[in-house]
């Protein structure tokens, strides 16, 4: 966990809108460890997504260097997991699982074997065959996580992936997260408003400020793993940290929304 | 579906019997109204000698060879003016500046009546076998470059995040995500310009050609054989049955999904 993965030097994101520049992101310099589970939590409209995207290569920086160490050859260096429904509807649960190793023009044997390993751990193996439309929005979020990870890149990055879901989805997915991270324990770089989620999945929690995002806070969670998602959120220090964390957001949220009722009045 | 209705037939049962029966009426009642002298037979002749002539014109071989001339035509013009046009229509959608150039071509020729420009095409192409297939060609050309236009706008902007995010090359953005996603749009597209296709090879074959359905048609009023006018226009009208059907045929082929949206 010591070597850097990721690393931001004054990292910023200027939209120039109608209304004039509208400052997404300012200025932030982070290191993100080689396989840390990196959380970041704030109110909407904080920059999370920006900074995911750009990561992504979605966005370039207005201003700052964004540093990656380099893959290996041959494996990508990041792929996301979007937020919402992201799948193909013109391909099957497998071709969509196989997206990122036929771009790569892998050998069709070994995207068989990666593909069908993960829509085991996902449990989708039945449903190789079907269309999006004909699953669950759970069963979605699967494929499109079996997407991410049979591409086997360096860093995964995931945009409120599980937003969506309801609740009982959401733990299960949690879990099933968790079990397939530990294969590979690859830095991963989770957005999400949920505090319970951070806490629950992170090694580290980035706390963002409403408009313009900044970084805000830096949590360590202390809880060992592999992790159990309901048995950790029965312990009485799993809590505590949420309740601290939610203290440092609290205040966020209810700047957001001044800030929003501010612009509306 | 299982209720039984009129004569203990099930409801499916009688409403496909009716969905036959009005045709078939109606022809009974053409019929009737031709040998009684109610109609004019030198307009509207009997159906009875209509398919008369069409198994004369079967058996002495005159049909079939209309006939395939038009198809060949046909295919030819949807070949050449529907391919270019279907990688244009893409390639329009998927890149602005390339959209910004073309688009006021296409938006100032598209309401020009085709066959207006029938004359031209002559002058151009000659009374061969090209201008017949220029013009078919121009007929399908618009429908799917439109089309296929503004099915690839019409892609939501995630699938080209997933595809950018997930390393796709252009080409490769084009064959997973622009075609596919506006492949529905594109045979709406298709189906159109067979239509037009169906227009515009009868009147090409009416004025510059030597054989063909249109040209039969053509002919027939020239030497008055009105049952011949009549088994052209039958005959064009189940090419353009059949055509619709296939593309549909094909549709529940390629796009499986479609019915998701």
């Amino acid at each position: 966990m010591s070597d850097v993965k990721i690393r931001l030097r004054d990292l910023s994101k200027v939209f120039s809108t109608r209304a004039g520049a509208f400052t997404a992101l300012e200025p932030m310099t982070l290191d993100i460890p080689a396989g840390c589970f990196f959380m970041i939590v704030g109110p909407s409209g904080c920059g999370k997504t920006t900074l995911l995207r750009i990561l992504a290569g979605l966005e370039t920086p207005t201003s700052g260097t964004l540093e990656v160490t380099k893959p290996a050859a041959g494996r990508p260096s990041n792929s996301m997991v979007f937020q919402g429904d992201s799948l193909f509807p013109w391909m099957t649960v497998f071709e969509n699982a196989a997206y990122g190793l036929r771009m790569r023009h892998r050998p069709e044997g070994e995207i068989k074997d990666v593909v069908g390993h993960y829509l085991q751990r996902t449990g989708l193996s039945r449903f190789h065959n079907s269309y999006p439309h004909q699953l669950s929005g759970g069963m979605r979020q699967r494929v499109s996580i079996a997407r991410a990870f049979a591409n086997d890149p360096d860093i995964l990055l995931m945009d409120e992936p599980f937003s969506a879901l309801d609740e009982q989805n959401k733990i299960l997915l949690q879990e099933e997260l968790l079990r397939i991270w530990e294969e590979t324990r690859k830095t991963v770089m989770f957005i999400t408003h949920s505090v319970d989620e951070a806490v629950t999945l992170g090694d580290r929690i980035m706390i963002m400020t409403a408009h313009p995002g900044r970084a805000k806070q830096i949590v360590d969670v202390p809880f060992e793993r592999p992790r159990r998602v309901l048995e950790l959120r029965a312990k009485p220090e799993y809590g505590e940290l949420v309740y601290s964390i939610w203290g440092h957001l609290r205040d966020e949220v209810q700047r957001a929304r001044a800030l929003d009722e501010g612009t509306a009045a | 579906m299982k209720k039984s209705g009129t004569f203990g037939l099930s409801q499916d049962t009688v409403e496909r019997l009716l969905n036959f029966a009005s045709p078939v009426i109606l022809l009974l009642i053409w019929e009737l109204c031709a040998r009684f002298g109610v109609i004019d037979v030198r307009f509207f002749p009997a159906p009875s000698k209509i398919f008369t002539q069409f198994m004369v014109m079967v058996e002495n071989g005159q049909l079939w060879k209309h006939f395939w001339a038009s198809m060949q035509r046909l295919f030819w013009g949807f070949l050449f003016g529907g391919v270019p046009a279907l990688a244009l229509g893409v390639a329009m959608g998927l890149s602005r500046p390339l959209r910004m150039l073309v688009e006021p071509l296409v938006s100032a020729t598209y309401p020009v009546p085709k066959s207006a420009i029938l004359p031209l095409v002559l002058l151009i192409f000659g009374l061969g076998e090209s201008s017949k297939i220029v013009m078919v060609g121009i007929g399908i050309f618009f429908p799917i470059v439109i089309n296929a236009m503004a099915g690839v706008l019409e892609i939501q902007k995630i699938y080209f995040d997933v595809s950018k995010n997930f390393g796709a090359s252009r080409w490769q953005v084009f064959r997973t995500v622009a075609l596919p996603g506006a492949m529905p749009l594109i045979l709406t597209g298709v189906k159109l310009g067979i239509g037009m296709g169906l227009v515009l090879i009868s009147i090409a074959e009416m004025v510059g050609a030597k054989s063909g359905l249109g040209f039969m048609m053509w002919n027939a009023w020239e030497i008055l054989s009105v049952e011949t006018m009549y088994v052209g226009l039958i005959v064009i009208a189940v090419l353009g049955i059949i055509f619709s059907q296939i593309v549909t045929e094909i549709e529940r082929m390629i796009v499986p999904w479609r019915n998701a949206r």
